[in-house]
């Protein structure tokens, strides 16, 4: 049952991401051109609610439906690796146009040279994996 | 019925986002859609390589569910939901793009040059795909999230970790665009 709601959870998440044409390359390139507002309103907007959203679980101390406090994992403090880290990741979004979301609903949207992509993605993944002791972070 | 083959506004896009979100941590998870690529090297034997990937990755099953309903929301979207499918992109961005050889801009939702299936036999189209995937890959685990990991639930949470991060995304977005587009394409 429970796999049924992350299932649609995903199904809504890859519908707005096409829909919303943060999936398309075009997008991309033009949001690194500064020539439309349109990926920004995207998520400068998800943003404000975004943040509405958690202020409001904090404030109000809202549960999950299991009733376990909601807990987002603070994430430690470096600048190293999150700095060079957004560097290449950014490298990346601007060449191939996707970043790890939209990649699969390309996919599914049946733009199929996108699996060199994804085959990339899993291994640069591998790749960090293998060097991950030996990076500054 | 009009209305659904029509692209989403940001306006509703953006608070879509939102809610995906919320809809996720409600259920005790986390926004995070490039965890799964880890998934996928331990479930594919990465685990035999090294420490970074022995974890229980069936555990991350449901993670792998939300991805895989991505895969089949691109496929509605495209099949049941959809009208014209090209954005409406600057003008002036068609003109550069144009000028950097990419013909099918205004006219397509991805550029056929790095998107179309003739892609396959082009070595140097593969090249770039496999690059530009290699670095969205590597990239996001180094800064330990990627745009709905950071940008979104890290920055409605005031982290300034997904801060310095989503600054990151940009200096590499732009320096590729504006440095390094000119030297490939």
């Amino acid at each position: 049952m429970k796999s049924i709601v992350y299932l649609v959870i995903g199904i809504f998440f890859g519908i707005v991401m096409l829909k919303s044409e943060a999936a398309s390359w075009f997008r991309i390139y033009e949001m690194f051109q500064f020539k439309s507002f349109h990926m920004y309103g995207i998520i400068g907007s998800a943003l404000v609610l975004g943040v509405i959203f958690i202020q409001l679980i904090k404030r109000y101390k809202i549960k999950t439906i299991n009733g376990e406090q909601i807990h987002i994992a603070d994430k430690n403090n470096s600048i190293f690796r999150y700095l060079f880290g957004g560097i290449i990741f950014g490298l990346g979004w601007a060449l191939a146009g996707a970043c790890p979301g939209p990649m699969f609903t390309l996919l599914g949207a049946g733009f199929f040279p996108i699996i060199i992509v994804i085959l990339g993605a899993l291994l640069g993944t591998w790749f960090y994996g293998l060097l991950k002791n030996k990076l500054p972070h | 019925m009009d209305l659904i083959n029509q692209p989403l506004p940001w306006y509703i896009a953006g608070p879509l986002i939102a809610i995906t979100m919320l809809s996720l941590l409600l259920i005790g998870k986390n926004f995070g859609m490039s965890s799964n690529l880890r998934t996928m090297c331990t479930a594919l034997g990465a685990d035999k390589t090294c420490d970074f990937f022995c974890f229980d990755w069936k555990g991350q099953r449901w993670n792998l569910l939300v991805m895989l309903g991505a895969v089949i929301g691109g496929f509605i979207a495209v099949n049941y939901l959809s009208g014209s499918n090209t954005p409406e992109i600057n003008p002036e961005v068609i003109n550069d793009l144009k000028v950097l050889g990419f013909e099918s801009a205004g006219s397509n939702y991805l550029p056929l040059e790095l998107f179309g299936t003739s892609v396959f036999s082009s070595v140097k189209g593969i090249f770039i795909l496999l690059i530009g995937g290699i670095l969205v890959g590597f990239g996001a685990r180094y800064a330990g999230g990627c745009t709905s990991g950071h940008a979104i639930s890290g920055l409605s949470n005031l982290q300034l970790p997904s801060l310095i991060t989503v600054i990151g995304f940009f200096i590499g977005g732009l320096v590729m665009v504006h440095l390094i587009f000119p030297l490939i394409f």
